[in-house]
Order: structure tokens, then C-alpha cells, then sequence
């Protein structure tokens, strides 16, 4: 099968629901030149940068019924949006009764990584899945970034989509033929019997690599990818642990409050589950610090194989 | 009427040191020896060095993610600047923050901000704080023609003038946002049409002209300090490199254009100009470039022999003690 990169996966979704739906209108501050040429400037527009005020724009352009994709480029600049997103995105479906409906789909990247520094290094999914009303992406592959964006345009909600500014320029397999990844539906990234592994967007490879290294050593560790976080696969989780009797929770984002907190909460007040435990499940999660600039301070912060092998052993132990 | 000649070797020395450090900058990421997003400043010299000669320490400054000048031009510490970028122990925020985020308070720079717009508001602030304190100091916020189009801005330039504040709002229009035009971008077409509606005293300038802004910003805070309310100046400029330095991204900027700029070099016109009045004598020019390089060579030195931070310093200074 062919390779393409994360971020052109998610441009083809885009571009391919803007071929079969005209009702569809683009938003940010870069100009995107190739999608301008194909779809012209109405439909493609280049904002000032004034993200609330495009974010609000969007809203209104949903409920006015045009689909509409709003690229915020990264949650740092997304924050100035949060009125639009949290006040409004969130709660107007709700509010007004359901009498009209939002199909937004926003866009930003997030992570750590890449020295960044603290500004614009952060995973505020979490905060999101706070404000019920949205749905919550948080793709790690190629292939599902996609997936889930052909979902996401065909959804009549908010969407957010939370991707890992890392993995924008990985390469994997995504098929020519039209596809797309329902949203709810955990990927088990690998199969095993000793400890489960969930793993959220960028910690998806590294689960993986630490899983490999696991396997040298006689452990098999099942990872599993929720790949959306509202509405989460609280059953697949369920299933795994039952099974393992294990479990360690990877993501990038701060301990406290986090989506790992969650999946650990659904784990811990599920009966069935619990008493299948073997040993306290773990969390190996970023720092509750803003991220530094300085490489080992960074590194220090962030969650990597190594950290997720050490928690592994310790559940294991 | 000619500036005397202290202020005229004055802002050439400004402009130049800004000048070197940021060559040095972009050679090293270009050769990977510094990671992260570091914003050239190199083509708006100009504005940092005219607008802050009028500044004592107890003024404050605001700075945004282009801040570099605008920390050397208030008198930050060029070696723990350098080591900052370098995100080594002995930098200005101790290897937290590195280029974009680059603070001295010591000296009244109080902060680079990464965020759009966001310097603004916190601007007003200093600004307030100055009014209360009531010793005729002042506050400037730095900003970018896109930095316009927040609600952060509008907000900014109504509070500032219905308190009176003793603020000069400085907007460094490089023309564009990235590779978004300012032509495009902005509904007013010229941007002063925005204090004026806010009631705001406001003048535009040649910002690549030092002396330009040096009258201007001068005339502007003699203002600020008399109580007379904040004050707005579009200094016209332009930035050489790309948005951030990096060979990965586009520059959508006509070739001409960005040519066309470079032949008014405000650090080379400048020193020019110097030469042709006979401020500065050809030796004295080059004693003087040796000076600044000799400066510049001594910040890297400094920043190469400071340790990295230990990777646990990642847990300090979350909160103050
Ligand atoms: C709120 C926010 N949105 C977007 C960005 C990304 N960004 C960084 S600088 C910049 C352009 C700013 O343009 P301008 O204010 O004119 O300053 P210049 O870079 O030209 O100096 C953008 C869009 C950001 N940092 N913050
Ligand atoms: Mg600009």
C-alpha cells in the first residue's frame, strides 16, 4: 500500500469532502495555496489572525449550514479561542434544544518535543473533555487521522481534533480507496496477555517500541489506542485489563486532572474489572509542569519508552 | 536639527549589536546548534533602538515573540540573553523559556511573549502600575501589524485610553503575519485609523529611518510623562528573514520586495549617514564594529561554557517562593 505523511492523510480527508460537498468552507490564518487553487478563495479563507473571532465565524457558518473546518494550527493559539469553543461550540447544540445543528471540525496540533517551550508546548485534551458537547480526536496514524476526519465531516457536532505536532510529518500506510475510522472504537495496536498498555496520540509509537523491548525480556504487553477520547472506548480498555490483569496509562499531556486520570477511573470503579487486578495500575504521564525550553529540562517533562518501561516493571513486579 | 553626537553613536550601537547577535542566531540554527522557534529581528533594528534610547530602567517594556531587539535595546544582559537561547543554566529564565520567551526584569524588559497579542493587555498593566506609583515613568508594549487583528489589541488600546495610561503602544509593521499581507489583513488599511477611533495619539514612521523613531518615540513619551494619555506609533519595516528561521518553511513574500528592503538597511544607512556628516571618523566606526562583534563573541562565549539546567530543575520556579 502507498505512504504518506500524517499531515497529508488529513489533507486528503479535508480535500475529498470539499470535492463531494460544495456546502463546505475552510478557515486560518496560512494561506493553504493548492486548496485555494482547487476550491477558490469564498471557499477557502485566509483569516487575520483573530482566532475566537474565526472560531465564532465557524459556529456560525455550521449553524447557518455550511460544514465548515476551522485550522487553528496549534492548541497554544487555540486558548484565545476558548470562549468560542468552550461558551459556545460545546453547549449551543444543548442549549437552543437541538434546534439546529454545529458540524465544525477544528483543528490543532499539540505535544511536546520539539522545543517548543511552554507556550506553545501542550496536550490540553483533558480540558476539553470537560465541556460535553464536543467529540474529541486524538489520532496517532496516518491511516486513522484520516478515518477519523471523514467521520468528523460527516458528523453533525463540534469536533476537535487534537494532533500530535511529532507526528505530522510521520509516514504510514493509508489506502487509496474512500475509508473512514468511526469515532468510539479503540485500535489494539498489539496483542498481549500480561499488562495493558493504553496509549494516547504521540505515546501510541512509543508504547509500541517499550512493548517490543517487553517482549525480549518474556512479557507480552497489549497496547491499545483509544484513538478518540470523547466518546471513549471504555469497553475495549475494560476488556484488555480483565484479560491482563494490568494496566499502565501513557500520555503526553500533565498528570493532574488528565485523560490518563479518567481511563484510570472508568478501570477503578468498574467491579468486574477491579477485582481482576493483579497490582495498582500506573500512570506514566508528563510533568504537572509548564513545559521548559532547555533539551534535558524538556526531556525531564515528557514521557518516553524508558519511563514506560520502568512503570511497566513496576506493575509487573 | 541634528541629534548630538553621543545619541546618534548611541543608536548606530544599538542597532549594530542587535545587528551581530541576531547574525549569530540564525547561523547557529541554520547549523543546528540552537533548537526551538527563534524570531529574527534583523531588518527592524530601527525600531527597538529609537523607541528605547528614551527609556530609563524603571520604564517597562513589553516584548513579543520578534523580542531579541527589543531586550538588547533596553539594556538586557546580552550573555545571559545568549545562554537563554542556548537554554543553558546560566540564561536570563535559567533555560526555561529560550528565544521566544526572554525576560530581564532587572531592567524593566518584562517579558517576551509568544502568543499574538497577548503582550498587550499585560502592558497595560505596567502601564497602570507606572501611573500609580505616580513617578512619571512609562510603560511600551512591541507589537506586529497582525498582532492588530486580535480582540486583545482593541481591548488593550480602549483601556489604555479611558485610564489615561502612560503607555506607547509600538507597532512594528513589517507588512505581513507570517505570509498573510497586512494590505489583507487589515480592514482600516492604515492601521493608525485604529488608535484614532480609540482617541489614541498616534503617528507613523520610516521604522527602518532611526532617527525617525528616535523623534517620534521622543515626542511620545515626553507626553506619557506629562500624564497626557497613551500614544500610538507605526514604525514602517520589514523582516529579512522568515517568519521563524528555518529552511522548512515557505516565504510567500515577493523576491523583489524583500531585495528592495534590504537596500535600506537601517544599520548600514545609518553608518552611512554617520560617516558622510563625519560623526564618527572611518577608524572610529571600525573600533566601534570591532567593539560590538567583541561583545557579541564574549555572549557566546559566555552561554558555551554555562552548563545545560539539570533535567530536575524542569520542577523549579513553578510557583514563586
Ligand atoms: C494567538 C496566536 N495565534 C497565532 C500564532 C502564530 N504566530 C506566531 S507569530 C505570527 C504572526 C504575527 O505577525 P505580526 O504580529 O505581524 O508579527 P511579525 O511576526 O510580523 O513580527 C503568528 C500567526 C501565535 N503565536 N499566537
Ligand atoms: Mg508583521
Amino acid at each position: 500500500m502507498r505512504e504518506i505523511t500524517y499531515d497529508q492523510a488529513a489533507g486528503e480527508a479535508i480535500r475529498e469532502t470539499f470535492r463531494s460537498n460544495p456546502r463546505t468552507v475552510y478557515v486560518g490564518t496560512d494561506p493553504v495555496l493548492d486548496m485555494q487553487k482547487e476550491f477558490g478563495e469564498d471557499r477557502v479563507r485566509v483569516t487575520p489572525i483573530a482566532e475566537n473571532s474565526f472560531v465564532g465565524a465557524a459556529i456560525g457558518l455550521a449553524g447557518s449550514g455550511y460544514r465548515t473546518v476551522v485550522n487553528l494550527r496549534m492548541a497554544t493559539f487555540g486558548f484565545v479561542a476558548m470562549d468560542q469553543m468552550i461558551n459556545h461550540a460545546a453547549k449551543i447544540t444543548y442549549m437552543f434544544g437541538g434546534q439546529a445543528r454545529f458540524p465544525v471540525l477544528i483543528r490543532m496540533t499539540v505535544g511536546a518535543g520539539f522545543f517548543g517551550a511552554a507556550e506553545h508546548s501542550i496536550s490540553p485534551y483533558a480540558m476539553f473533555m470537560n465541556a460535553p458537547g464536543l467529540k474529541l480526536l486524538l489520532p496517532s496514524t496516518p491511516y486513522d487521522v484520516k478515518g477519523l476526519l471523514k467521520t468528523a465531516l460527516a458528523e453533525n457536532n463540534p469536533v476537535i481534533s487534537f494532533e500530535p505536532f511529532l507526528l505530522g510529518k510521520a509516514k504510514g500506510e493509508v489506502p487509496e480507496e474512500d475509508y473512514s475510522v468511526p469515532f468510539g472504537h479503540a485500535a489494539v495496536r498489539r496483542k498481549g496477555s500480561d499488562l495493558t498498555v493504553v496509549a494516547l496520540g504521540r505515546m501510541v509509537p512509543e508504547a509500541l517500541a517499550a512493548a517490543d523491548d517487553l517482549a525480549k525480556g518474556g512479557v507480552s504487553a497489549e497496547v491499545i489506542d483509544p484513538r478518540t477520547l470523547v466518546p471513549l472506548d471504555t469497553a475495549a480498555i475494560l476488556r484488555s485489563v480483565r484479560k491482563t490483569g494490568r494496566l499502565v496509562v501513557v500520555d503526553e499531556a500533565c498528570q493532574t486532572c488528565g485523560a490518563a486520570a479518567e481511563i484510570l477511573a472508568r478501570v477503578a470503579s468498574d467491579k468486574a474489572t477491579f477485582g481482576k487486578l493483579k497490582s495498582a495500575p500506573a500512570r506514566v504521564c508528563g510533568l504537572d509542569v509548564p513545559i521548559p525550553f532547555s533539551p534535558p529540562m524538556e526531556k525531564f517533562a515528557v514521557p518516553d519508552k524508558s519511563k514506560i518501561l520502568k512503570a511497566a516493571k513496576g506493575v509487573l513486579r | 536639527m541634528e541629534l548630538d553626537k553621543k545619541t546618534q553613536a548611541g543608536l548606530y550601537e544599538t542597532m549594530l549589536t542587535i545587528r551581530r547577535f541576531e547574525e549569530h542566531v540564525a547561523r547557529e540554527v541554520f547549523d543546528g546548534h540552537i533548537v526551538g522557534f527563534a524570531h529574527s529581528y534583523i531588518g527592524q533594528e530601527a525600531v527597538a533602538a529609537g523607541v528605547c534610547r528614551h527609556l530609563t530602567v524603571k520604564d517597562k517594556i513589553v516584548s513579543n515573540h520578534r523580542g531579541h531587539g527589543h531586550c538588547i535595546a533596553k539594556g538586557a544582559d546580552v550573555n545571559r540573553m545568549m545562554a537563554e537561547i542556548y537554554g543553558k543554566k546560566d540564561g536570563c529564565c535559567k533555560g526555561k523559556g529560550g528565544s521566544m520567551h526572554i525576560a530581564d526584569f532587572g531592567v524593566g524588559m518584562l517579558g517576551a511573549d509568544g502568543i499574538v497579542g497577548a503582550g498587550l493587555p499585560i502592558s497595560t498593566g505596567a502601564a497602570l502600575a507606572a501611573k500609580l506609583e505616580g513617578k512619571k515613568n512609562v510603560a511600551v508594549v512591541f507589537f506586529g501589524d497582525g498582532a492588530c487583528n486580535e480582540g486583545e489589541f482593541h481591548e488593550s488600546l480602549n483601556l489604555a485610553g479611558i485610564w489615561k495610561l502612560p503607555l506607547l503602544f509600538v507597532c512594528e509593521n513589517n507588512g505581513y503575519g507570517v505570509n498573510t499581507p497586512a494590505s489583507y489583513a487589515m480592514a482600516a488599511g492604515d492601521i493608525t485609523r485604529i488608535p484614532e477611533a480609540y482617541h489614541i495619539a498616534n503617528a507613523t514612521v520610516e521604522g527602518n529611518d532611526v532617527e525617525a523613531v528616535y523623534e517620534a518615540a521622543g515626542a511620545a513619551i515626553e507626553r506619557l510623562r506629562r500624564g497626557e494619555g497613551p500614544c500610538f506609533l507605526e514604525c514602517k519595516t520589514y523582516r529579512w528573514h522568515t517568519h521563524f528561521l528555518s529552511k522548512d518553511i515557505e516565504d510567500l513574500r515577493p523576491k523583489g520586495e524583500i531585495a528592495a528592503w534590504k537596500e535600506r538597511c537601517p544599520v548600514a544607512t545609518y553608518a552611512d549617514k554617520l560617516l558622510r556628516r563625519g560623526t564618527l571618523a572611518p577608524a572610529r566606526l571600525q573600533s566601534l564594529q570591532a567593539k560590538v562583534q567583541k561583545k557579541i563573541d564574549d555572549a557566546f562565549a559566555f552561554a558555551a561554557a554555562s552548563p545545560y539546567p539539570k533535567p530536575e530543575d524542569a520542577l523549579a520556579d513553578v510557583y514563586s517562593a
